[in-house]
Protein backbone atom coordinates (compact mmCIF):
# COMPACT_ATOMS: atom_id res chain seq x y z
CA UNK A 1 0.00 0.00 0.00
CA UNK A 2 1.53 3.35 -0.99
CA UNK A 3 2.23 5.84 1.75
CA UNK A 4 0.86 8.60 -0.43
CA UNK A 5 -1.26 8.28 -3.53
CA UNK A 6 -2.66 10.98 -5.76
CA UNK A 7 -5.21 9.60 -8.22
CA UNK A 8 -6.21 11.53 -11.34
CA UNK A 9 -5.83 14.81 -9.55
CA UNK A 10 -6.92 17.97 -11.29
CA UNK A 11 -6.67 21.46 -9.77
CA UNK A 12 -8.46 24.39 -11.38
CA UNK A 13 -8.23 27.81 -9.76
CA UNK A 14 -11.08 30.25 -10.28
CA UNK A 15 -10.21 33.89 -9.74
CA UNK A 16 -12.84 36.38 -8.49
CA UNK A 17 -13.37 37.74 -12.02
CA UNK A 18 -14.28 34.27 -13.23
CA UNK A 19 -11.04 33.44 -15.02
CA UNK A 20 -10.11 29.76 -14.74
CA UNK A 21 -6.64 28.38 -14.56
CA UNK A 22 -5.94 24.67 -14.53
CA UNK A 23 -2.60 24.17 -12.84
CA UNK A 24 -2.45 20.37 -13.01
CA UNK A 25 -4.57 17.66 -14.61
CA UNK A 26 -4.64 13.86 -14.80
CA UNK A 27 -1.88 13.53 -12.28
CA UNK A 28 -1.35 10.21 -10.62
CA UNK A 29 1.56 9.81 -8.24
CA UNK A 30 2.24 6.97 -5.82
CA UNK A 31 4.95 7.03 -3.22
CA UNK A 32 5.85 3.85 -1.36
CA UNK A 33 6.80 3.82 2.31
CA UNK A 34 10.45 4.73 2.64
CA UNK A 35 10.72 5.91 -0.95
CA UNK A 36 12.39 9.17 -1.97
CA UNK A 37 10.60 10.63 -4.98
CA UNK A 38 11.52 13.87 -6.69
CA UNK A 39 9.18 15.82 -8.92
CA UNK A 40 10.94 18.00 -11.47
CA UNK A 41 9.59 20.33 -14.10
CA UNK A 42 10.01 23.80 -15.51
CA UNK A 43 9.05 26.77 -13.36
CA UNK A 44 5.34 27.39 -13.13
CA UNK A 45 4.38 23.78 -13.83
CA UNK A 46 2.27 23.38 -10.70
CA UNK A 47 4.73 21.37 -8.64
CA UNK A 48 3.87 23.29 -5.49
CA UNK A 49 0.17 22.85 -6.23
CA UNK A 50 0.74 19.11 -6.34
CA UNK A 51 2.48 19.20 -2.99
CA UNK A 52 -0.25 21.32 -1.41
CA UNK A 53 -2.80 18.73 -2.50
CA UNK A 54 -0.68 16.02 -0.88
CA UNK A 55 -0.48 18.11 2.30
CA UNK A 56 -4.22 18.66 2.36
CA UNK A 57 -3.73 22.43 2.22
CA UNK A 58 -5.51 22.47 -1.14
CA UNK A 59 -8.60 20.50 -2.16
CA UNK A 60 -8.31 19.07 -5.68
CA UNK A 61 -11.05 19.97 -8.16
CA UNK A 62 -11.20 16.33 -9.23
CA UNK A 63 -9.50 13.14 -8.18
CA UNK A 64 -8.37 12.28 -4.69
CA UNK A 65 -5.40 11.96 -2.42
CA UNK A 66 -5.03 9.08 -0.02
CA UNK A 67 -2.58 8.42 2.78
CA UNK A 68 -1.81 4.79 3.63
CA UNK A 69 -4.97 3.79 1.82
CA UNK A 70 -7.14 6.27 3.67
CA UNK A 71 -8.77 9.02 1.68
CA UNK A 72 -7.44 12.42 2.66
CA UNK A 73 -9.94 14.98 3.90
CA UNK A 74 -8.61 18.08 5.57
CA UNK A 75 -4.95 18.36 6.48
CA UNK A 76 -2.58 15.46 6.02
CA UNK A 77 -1.74 14.66 9.65
CA UNK A 78 0.91 12.12 8.67
CA UNK A 79 2.96 14.62 6.69
CA UNK A 80 5.63 17.15 7.55
CA UNK A 81 6.05 20.05 5.14
CA UNK A 82 9.19 21.98 4.34
CA UNK A 83 8.26 25.22 2.64
CA UNK A 84 10.16 27.05 -0.02
CA UNK A 85 9.86 30.44 1.66
CA UNK A 86 10.44 31.43 5.29
CA UNK A 87 8.04 29.52 7.51
CA UNK A 88 9.61 29.89 10.96
CA UNK A 89 7.83 32.04 13.51
CA UNK A 90 10.06 35.10 13.80
CA UNK A 91 8.97 35.75 17.41
CA UNK A 92 10.21 32.37 18.61
CA UNK A 93 13.80 31.33 19.12
CA UNK A 94 15.22 28.44 17.12
CA UNK A 95 14.56 26.08 20.03
CA UNK A 96 11.01 27.34 20.53
CA UNK A 97 10.40 26.94 16.82
CA UNK A 98 11.49 23.32 16.97
CA UNK A 99 9.31 22.57 20.02
CA UNK A 100 6.21 24.26 18.63
CA UNK A 101 4.76 21.11 17.03
CA UNK A 102 5.12 19.21 20.30
CA UNK A 103 3.56 22.15 22.12
CA UNK A 104 0.56 21.94 19.81
CA UNK A 105 0.26 18.30 20.89
CA UNK A 106 0.38 19.31 24.57
CA UNK A 107 3.66 17.53 25.20
CA UNK A 108 5.53 18.04 28.46
CA UNK A 109 7.48 21.29 27.93
CA UNK A 110 10.70 20.03 29.52
CA UNK A 111 10.76 16.83 27.50
CA UNK A 112 9.93 18.80 24.37
CA UNK A 113 12.85 21.15 25.00
CA UNK A 114 15.26 18.26 25.55
CA UNK A 115 14.07 16.59 22.37
CA UNK A 116 14.41 19.84 20.44
CA UNK A 117 17.96 20.34 21.72
CA UNK A 118 18.77 16.87 20.41
CA UNK A 119 17.26 17.69 17.01
CA UNK A 120 19.10 20.99 16.79
CA UNK A 121 22.32 19.09 17.43
CA UNK A 122 21.39 16.59 14.75
CA UNK A 123 20.98 19.34 12.15
CA UNK A 124 24.26 20.93 13.27
CA UNK A 125 22.81 23.78 15.32
CA UNK A 126 23.62 22.71 18.88
CA UNK A 127 24.12 25.86 20.93
CA UNK A 128 22.08 28.04 18.57
CA UNK A 129 18.74 27.31 20.24
CA UNK A 130 18.50 30.76 21.83
CA UNK A 131 18.78 32.67 18.59
CA UNK A 132 15.90 34.24 16.76
CA UNK A 133 15.41 33.45 13.06
CA UNK A 134 16.65 36.88 11.97
CA UNK A 135 19.92 36.17 13.77
CA UNK A 136 20.50 33.03 11.70
CA UNK A 137 21.68 32.69 8.11
CA UNK A 138 19.41 31.31 5.39
CA UNK A 139 20.98 27.86 5.59
CA UNK A 140 20.61 27.74 9.36
CA UNK A 141 16.98 28.75 9.14
CA UNK A 142 16.39 25.86 6.74
CA UNK A 143 17.99 23.50 9.24
CA UNK A 144 15.72 24.78 11.99
CA UNK A 145 12.73 24.25 9.68
CA UNK A 146 13.96 20.73 8.97
CA UNK A 147 14.27 19.95 12.70
CA UNK A 148 10.87 21.57 13.27
CA UNK A 149 9.22 19.19 10.81
CA UNK A 150 11.19 16.04 11.63
CA UNK A 151 10.83 16.22 15.42
CA UNK A 152 7.20 15.17 14.93
CA UNK A 153 8.44 12.04 13.17
CA UNK A 154 6.08 12.32 10.17
CA UNK A 155 5.56 9.25 7.97
CA UNK A 156 5.66 11.43 4.87
CA UNK A 157 7.93 14.41 4.29
CA UNK A 158 6.88 16.95 1.68
CA UNK A 159 9.60 19.32 0.53
CA UNK A 160 8.99 22.26 -1.77
CA UNK A 161 12.30 23.39 -3.23
CA UNK A 162 13.57 23.76 0.32
CA UNK A 163 17.13 24.56 -0.69
CA UNK A 164 16.41 26.77 -3.71
CA UNK A 165 17.43 29.96 -1.92
CA UNK A 166 20.77 28.62 -0.69
CA UNK A 167 24.18 29.02 -2.25
CA UNK A 168 25.57 25.94 -3.95
CA UNK A 169 28.00 24.81 -1.21
CA UNK A 170 25.46 25.19 1.59
CA UNK A 171 23.04 23.40 -0.62
CA UNK A 172 25.30 20.38 -1.10
CA UNK A 173 25.88 20.25 2.65
CA UNK A 174 22.17 20.40 3.36
CA UNK A 175 21.41 17.74 0.73
CA UNK A 176 23.96 15.40 2.27
CA UNK A 177 22.57 16.03 5.73
CA UNK A 178 19.08 15.38 4.46
CA UNK A 179 20.16 12.06 2.94
CA UNK A 180 21.88 11.10 6.18
CA UNK A 181 18.81 11.90 8.28
CA UNK A 182 16.56 10.15 5.81
CA UNK A 183 18.64 6.96 5.60
CA UNK A 184 18.77 6.71 9.40
CA UNK A 185 14.99 6.54 9.56
CA UNK A 186 13.48 5.94 6.15
CA UNK A 187 10.30 7.86 5.55
CA UNK A 188 8.51 8.63 2.33
CA UNK A 189 9.73 11.83 0.78
CA UNK A 190 8.23 13.92 -2.00
CA UNK A 191 10.86 16.41 -3.05
CA UNK A 192 9.92 19.21 -5.43
CA UNK A 193 12.67 20.90 -7.38
CA UNK A 194 13.40 22.46 -10.73
CA UNK A 195 17.00 21.32 -10.44
CA UNK A 196 17.43 18.00 -12.23
CA UNK A 197 20.84 17.28 -10.71
CA UNK A 198 19.49 17.75 -7.22
CA UNK A 199 16.58 15.43 -8.05
CA UNK A 200 18.79 12.65 -9.40
CA UNK A 201 21.39 12.81 -6.66
CA UNK A 202 18.79 12.54 -3.87
CA UNK A 203 16.04 10.27 -5.18
CA UNK A 204 14.97 6.71 -5.79
CA UNK A 205 12.65 7.89 -8.51
CA UNK A 206 12.27 11.09 -10.54
CA UNK A 207 8.93 12.19 -11.98
CA UNK A 208 9.00 14.77 -14.77
CA UNK A 209 6.10 17.19 -15.13
CA UNK A 210 5.12 18.97 -18.33
CA UNK A 211 5.09 22.75 -18.63
CA UNK A 212 2.01 24.47 -17.20
CA UNK A 213 -0.82 25.21 -17.45
CA UNK A 214 -2.54 21.82 -17.35
CA UNK A 215 0.67 20.28 -16.21
CA UNK A 216 0.83 16.50 -15.88
CA UNK A 217 3.53 13.84 -15.46
CA UNK A 218 5.24 12.93 -18.71
CA UNK A 219 7.88 10.53 -17.52
CA UNK A 220 9.16 8.50 -14.61
CA UNK A 221 12.72 7.36 -14.08
CA UNK A 222 14.08 4.95 -11.48
CA UNK A 223 17.42 6.12 -10.16
CA UNK A 224 19.54 3.04 -9.60
CA UNK A 225 22.58 4.81 -8.20
CA UNK A 226 24.09 3.10 -5.14
CA UNK A 227 23.57 4.50 -1.67
CA UNK A 228 24.93 6.02 0.48
CA UNK A 229 25.62 8.87 -1.89
CA UNK A 230 27.58 12.06 -1.66
CA UNK A 231 25.60 14.57 -3.68
CA UNK A 232 28.63 16.51 -4.83
CA UNK A 233 30.62 13.45 -5.89
CA UNK A 234 27.87 11.37 -7.43
CA UNK A 235 27.39 14.01 -10.11
CA UNK A 236 30.59 12.76 -11.69
CA UNK A 237 29.54 9.09 -11.85
CA UNK A 238 29.00 7.79 -15.42
CA UNK A 239 25.57 6.37 -14.53
CA UNK A 240 24.54 9.77 -13.17
CA UNK A 241 25.51 11.45 -16.41
CA UNK A 242 23.67 8.80 -18.38
CA UNK A 243 20.49 9.26 -16.30
CA UNK A 244 20.83 12.99 -16.53
CA UNK A 245 20.97 12.81 -20.33
CA UNK A 246 17.96 10.54 -20.40
CA UNK A 247 15.76 12.66 -18.16
CA UNK A 248 16.92 15.92 -19.67
CA UNK A 249 15.87 14.68 -23.10
CA UNK A 250 12.36 14.23 -21.73
CA UNK A 251 12.39 17.56 -19.91
CA UNK A 252 13.99 19.78 -22.53
CA UNK A 253 10.91 20.32 -24.70
CA UNK A 254 8.89 21.29 -21.62
CA UNK A 255 11.49 23.74 -20.39
CA UNK A 256 11.59 25.38 -23.81
CA UNK A 257 7.80 25.54 -23.91
CA UNK A 258 7.67 27.16 -20.50
CA UNK A 259 10.38 29.60 -21.50
CA UNK A 260 8.57 30.55 -24.71
CA UNK A 261 5.35 31.09 -22.75
CA UNK A 262 7.07 33.38 -20.29
CA UNK A 263 8.55 35.47 -23.10
CA UNK A 264 5.19 36.15 -24.66
CA UNK B 1 33.83 58.98 16.63
CA UNK B 2 30.20 58.23 17.56
CA UNK B 3 30.90 58.56 21.31
CA UNK B 4 32.70 61.84 20.91
CA UNK B 5 30.16 63.12 18.39
CA UNK B 6 27.41 62.18 20.82
CA UNK B 7 28.99 64.18 23.60
CA UNK B 8 29.47 67.25 21.45
CA UNK B 9 25.85 66.96 20.39
CA UNK B 10 24.72 66.71 24.04
CA UNK B 11 26.72 69.83 24.92
CA UNK B 12 25.14 71.73 22.05
CA UNK B 13 21.68 70.55 23.06
CA UNK B 14 22.23 71.71 26.65
CA UNK B 15 23.69 74.96 25.39
CA UNK B 16 20.64 75.59 23.25
CA UNK B 17 18.42 74.90 26.26
CA UNK B 18 20.39 77.32 28.43
CA UNK B 19 20.28 79.93 25.66
CA UNK B 20 16.52 79.64 25.30
CA UNK B 21 16.04 79.91 29.05
CA UNK B 22 18.31 82.91 29.20
CA UNK B 23 16.49 84.64 26.34
CA UNK B 24 13.18 83.92 28.01
CA UNK B 25 14.48 85.32 31.30
CA UNK B 26 15.99 88.46 29.77
CA UNK B 27 13.01 89.22 27.55
CA UNK B 28 10.36 88.80 30.27
CA UNK B 29 12.13 90.36 33.25
CA UNK B 30 10.43 93.65 34.13
CA UNK B 31 13.72 95.28 35.16
CA UNK B 32 16.53 94.03 32.92
CA UNK B 33 15.61 95.53 29.57
CA UNK B 34 13.47 98.50 28.67
CA UNK B 35 10.14 97.29 27.23
CA UNK B 36 10.73 96.34 23.55
CA UNK B 37 7.20 95.77 22.39
CA UNK B 38 4.84 96.29 25.29
CA UNK B 39 4.20 99.74 26.73
CA UNK B 40 4.34 98.47 30.32
CA UNK B 41 7.48 96.65 31.63
CA UNK B 42 5.31 94.10 33.46
CA UNK B 43 3.31 93.06 30.42
CA UNK B 44 5.92 90.70 28.95
CA UNK B 45 6.03 88.83 32.26
CA UNK B 46 2.24 88.75 32.33
CA UNK B 47 1.89 87.22 28.87
CA UNK B 48 4.90 84.89 28.82
CA UNK B 49 5.64 84.12 32.47
CA UNK B 50 9.06 84.33 34.06
CA UNK B 51 11.36 81.30 34.10
CA UNK B 52 12.57 81.73 37.66
CA UNK B 53 9.06 82.06 39.00
CA UNK B 54 8.00 79.05 36.94
CA UNK B 55 10.83 76.94 38.37
CA UNK B 56 10.04 78.19 41.85
CA UNK B 57 6.40 77.22 41.34
CA UNK B 58 7.32 73.72 40.23
CA UNK B 59 9.66 73.35 43.19
CA UNK B 60 6.93 74.59 45.50
CA UNK B 61 4.38 72.14 44.05
CA UNK B 62 6.66 69.19 44.56
CA UNK B 63 8.16 70.20 47.93
CA UNK B 64 4.80 71.01 49.49
CA UNK B 65 3.30 67.83 48.04
CA UNK B 66 0.53 69.90 46.51
CA UNK B 67 0.91 68.41 43.03
CA UNK B 68 1.06 64.70 43.92
CA UNK B 69 -2.68 64.00 44.14
CA UNK B 70 -3.23 65.85 40.85
CA UNK B 71 -0.36 64.09 39.11
CA UNK B 72 -1.51 60.75 40.48
CA UNK B 73 -5.00 61.29 39.07
CA UNK B 74 -3.68 62.27 35.64
CA UNK B 75 -1.28 59.34 35.45
CA UNK B 76 -3.89 56.88 36.68
CA UNK B 77 -6.32 58.12 34.03
CA UNK B 78 -3.58 57.72 31.42
CA UNK B 79 -2.76 54.20 32.54
CA UNK B 80 -6.41 53.11 32.67
CA UNK B 81 -7.19 54.62 29.27
CA UNK B 82 -4.10 52.96 27.82
CA UNK B 83 -4.83 49.49 29.24
CA UNK B 84 -8.56 49.48 28.49
CA UNK B 85 -8.08 50.98 25.01
CA UNK B 86 -5.34 48.50 24.15
CA UNK B 87 -7.28 45.45 25.34
CA UNK B 88 -10.44 46.57 23.51
CA UNK B 89 -8.47 47.37 20.36
CA UNK B 90 -6.75 44.00 20.51
CA UNK B 91 -9.94 42.01 21.00
CA UNK B 92 -12.01 43.90 18.41
CA UNK B 93 -9.10 44.02 15.98
CA UNK B 94 -8.57 40.26 16.18
CA UNK B 95 -12.28 39.60 15.90
CA UNK B 96 -12.81 41.79 12.84
CA UNK B 97 -9.62 40.65 11.11
CA UNK B 98 -10.59 37.00 11.49
CA UNK B 99 -14.28 37.37 10.69
CA UNK B 100 -14.87 38.55 7.14
CA UNK B 101 -18.60 39.09 7.72
CA UNK B 102 -18.15 41.27 10.80
CA UNK B 103 -15.46 43.39 9.18
CA UNK B 104 -17.51 43.88 6.00
CA UNK B 105 -20.53 44.90 8.08
CA UNK B 106 -18.74 47.28 10.44
CA UNK B 107 -16.13 48.74 8.10
CA UNK B 108 -17.96 52.01 7.19
CA UNK B 109 -18.89 52.64 10.83
CA UNK B 110 -15.35 52.18 12.05
CA UNK B 111 -14.09 54.53 9.36
CA UNK B 112 -16.71 57.11 10.35
CA UNK B 113 -15.98 56.91 14.08
CA UNK B 114 -12.27 57.11 13.41
CA UNK B 115 -12.70 60.15 11.18
CA UNK B 116 -14.82 61.93 13.78
CA UNK B 117 -12.90 64.51 15.89
CA UNK B 118 -13.31 62.55 19.09
CA UNK B 119 -12.17 65.26 21.48
CA UNK B 120 -15.64 66.70 20.90
CA UNK B 121 -16.95 63.71 22.86
CA UNK B 122 -15.34 64.95 26.08
CA UNK B 123 -18.33 67.06 27.24
CA UNK B 124 -20.69 64.20 26.35
CA UNK B 125 -18.60 61.78 28.38
CA UNK B 126 -18.62 64.29 31.23
CA UNK B 127 -22.42 64.19 31.11
CA UNK B 128 -22.52 60.42 30.97
CA UNK B 129 -19.79 59.55 33.42
CA UNK B 130 -19.63 62.66 35.60
CA UNK B 131 -16.70 64.96 36.23
CA UNK B 132 -14.60 62.28 37.90
CA UNK B 133 -11.95 60.06 36.37
CA UNK B 134 -14.34 57.87 34.38
CA UNK B 135 -15.10 60.51 31.75
CA UNK B 136 -11.37 61.20 31.18
CA UNK B 137 -10.61 57.51 30.90
CA UNK B 138 -13.45 57.15 28.39
CA UNK B 139 -12.02 59.92 26.24
CA UNK B 140 -8.55 58.40 26.37
CA UNK B 141 -9.97 54.98 25.47
CA UNK B 142 -11.64 56.33 22.33
CA UNK B 143 -8.29 57.81 21.28
CA UNK B 144 -6.17 54.73 22.09
CA UNK B 145 -8.65 52.16 20.82
CA UNK B 146 -8.45 53.12 17.17
CA UNK B 147 -4.68 53.21 17.01
CA UNK B 148 -4.43 49.74 18.51
CA UNK B 149 -7.39 48.45 16.56
CA UNK B 150 -6.07 49.47 13.15
CA UNK B 151 -2.63 48.13 13.96
CA UNK B 152 -3.95 44.77 15.13
CA UNK B 153 -6.20 44.56 12.09
CA UNK B 154 -3.25 45.26 9.82
CA UNK B 155 -1.03 42.89 11.80
CA UNK B 156 -3.40 39.97 11.43
CA UNK B 157 -3.88 40.67 7.73
CA UNK B 158 -0.13 40.70 7.22
CA UNK B 159 0.55 37.34 8.85
CA UNK B 160 2.70 35.42 6.42
CA UNK B 161 0.68 32.79 4.56
CA UNK B 162 3.61 30.41 4.81
CA UNK B 163 4.00 30.79 8.58
CA UNK B 164 0.29 30.12 8.91
CA UNK B 165 0.32 27.06 6.64
CA UNK B 166 3.40 25.79 8.45
CA UNK B 167 1.75 26.13 11.86
CA UNK B 168 -1.28 24.24 10.57
CA UNK B 169 0.90 21.49 9.13
CA UNK B 170 2.62 21.23 12.52
CA UNK B 171 -0.77 20.50 14.03
CA UNK B 172 -2.05 23.81 15.37
CA UNK B 173 -5.77 23.96 16.16
CA UNK B 174 -7.67 27.17 15.43
CA UNK B 175 -7.25 28.28 19.03
CA UNK B 176 -3.53 27.57 18.93
CA UNK B 177 -3.23 29.48 15.65
CA UNK B 178 -4.81 32.47 17.36
CA UNK B 179 -2.53 32.23 20.38
CA UNK B 180 0.72 31.29 18.69
CA UNK B 181 0.49 33.02 15.32
CA UNK B 182 -2.14 35.75 15.09
CA UNK B 183 -1.65 37.35 18.50
CA UNK B 184 2.19 37.48 18.43
CA UNK B 185 2.11 38.86 14.93
CA UNK B 186 -0.49 41.46 15.89
CA UNK B 187 1.43 42.33 19.06
CA UNK B 188 4.44 43.42 17.07
CA UNK B 189 2.23 45.95 15.33
CA UNK B 190 0.72 47.02 18.63
CA UNK B 191 4.17 47.65 20.04
CA UNK B 192 5.08 49.63 16.97
CA UNK B 193 2.19 51.94 17.81
CA UNK B 194 2.82 52.03 21.56
CA UNK B 195 4.45 55.45 21.52
CA UNK B 196 1.40 56.88 19.80
CA UNK B 197 -1.13 55.19 22.02
CA UNK B 198 0.55 56.08 25.32
CA UNK B 199 0.89 59.67 24.12
CA UNK B 200 -2.78 59.84 23.16
CA UNK B 201 -3.92 58.28 26.44
CA UNK B 202 -2.09 61.15 28.15
CA UNK B 203 -3.68 63.69 25.81
CA UNK B 204 -7.11 62.22 26.55
CA UNK B 205 -6.59 62.52 30.30
CA UNK B 206 -5.30 66.10 30.20
CA UNK B 207 -7.85 67.38 27.69
CA UNK B 208 -10.63 65.74 29.68
CA UNK B 209 -9.44 67.43 32.85
CA UNK B 210 -9.05 70.70 31.08
CA UNK B 211 -12.65 70.61 29.87
CA UNK B 212 -14.13 69.99 33.28
CA UNK B 213 -12.88 68.33 36.44
CA UNK B 214 -11.93 68.90 40.03
CA UNK B 215 -8.54 67.18 40.09
CA UNK B 216 -5.56 66.53 37.82
CA UNK B 217 -2.80 68.54 36.20
CA UNK B 218 -5.16 69.65 33.41
CA UNK B 219 -7.43 71.06 36.12
CA UNK B 220 -4.50 72.95 37.66
CA UNK B 221 -3.73 74.56 34.33
CA UNK B 222 -7.35 75.50 33.85
CA UNK B 223 -7.47 77.08 37.32
CA UNK B 224 -4.29 79.04 36.68
CA UNK B 225 -5.66 80.33 33.38
CA UNK B 226 -8.81 81.44 35.17
CA UNK B 227 -6.75 83.70 37.41
CA UNK B 228 -4.33 84.81 34.64
CA UNK B 229 -1.49 83.17 36.57
CA UNK B 230 0.69 82.50 33.56
CA UNK B 231 3.62 81.19 35.60
CA UNK B 232 1.46 78.37 36.94
CA UNK B 233 0.18 77.58 33.43
CA UNK B 234 3.72 77.21 32.13
CA UNK B 235 4.73 75.22 35.22
CA UNK B 236 1.83 72.83 34.59
CA UNK B 237 2.79 72.47 30.94
CA UNK B 238 6.41 71.74 31.88
CA UNK B 239 5.38 69.09 34.42
CA UNK B 240 3.14 67.45 31.82
CA UNK B 241 5.92 67.52 29.23
CA UNK B 242 8.40 65.97 31.64
CA UNK B 243 6.01 63.14 32.47
CA UNK B 244 5.14 62.60 28.81
CA UNK B 245 8.85 62.17 28.15
CA UNK B 246 9.14 59.76 31.08
CA UNK B 247 6.24 57.68 29.78
CA UNK B 248 7.79 57.63 26.33
CA UNK B 249 11.08 56.45 27.81
CA UNK B 250 9.30 53.68 29.70
CA UNK B 251 7.67 52.58 26.44
CA UNK B 252 11.03 52.49 24.66
CA UNK B 253 12.38 50.32 27.46
CA UNK B 254 9.43 47.92 27.31
CA UNK B 255 9.73 47.79 23.53
CA UNK B 256 13.38 46.85 23.65
CA UNK B 257 12.69 44.06 26.11
CA UNK B 258 9.62 42.63 24.41
CA UNK B 259 10.61 42.86 20.77
CA UNK B 260 14.03 41.23 20.95
CA UNK B 261 13.03 38.97 18.09
CA UNK B 262 12.75 41.81 15.62
CA UNK B 263 15.79 42.78 13.61
CA UNK B 264 16.85 46.35 14.24
CA UNK B 265 18.30 48.44 11.48
CA UNK B 266 22.05 48.31 11.42
CA UNK B 267 22.10 45.00 13.22
CA UNK B 268 24.26 42.60 11.25
CA UNK B 269 25.02 39.89 13.75
CA UNK B 270 24.88 36.65 11.82
CA UNK B 271 26.98 33.59 11.90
Amino acid sequence: MPALALEDVRVTFVSPDGARYTAIRDTTLRVEPGEFVSVVGPTGCGKSTLLNVAAGLLQPSAGAASVFGERLSGLNRKAGYLFQSEALMPWRTALQNVTVGLEFRDADPRQAAAQAEEWLRRVGLGGFGGRYPHQLSGGMRKRVALAQALILDPEIILMDEPFAALDIQTRHLMENELLELWSANRKSVVFITHDLEEAISLSDRVVVMSAGPESHPIGEFAIDLPRPRDVAEIRLAPRFIELHGLIWAAMKQEVLKSYARQRQ
Amino acid sequence: MPAKGNRTLRIWQLGLFAGLMLAWYVLTSPTLLPPLYFDDPNKAAFFFGEPLKVMWRIWDWFSSGFIYPHLWVTLLETALAFVIGTVLGLVVGLWLALSATASALLDPYLKAVNAMPRVILAPIFAMWFGLDMASKVALGVTLVFFIVFFNVYQGVREVSVTVLANARMLGASNRQLLRHVYVPSAMSWVFASLHNSVGLAFVGAVVGEYLGSSRGVGYLILQAEGTFDFNAVVAGILVLTAFALLLDGAVSLAERRLLVWQPRSGETEKI
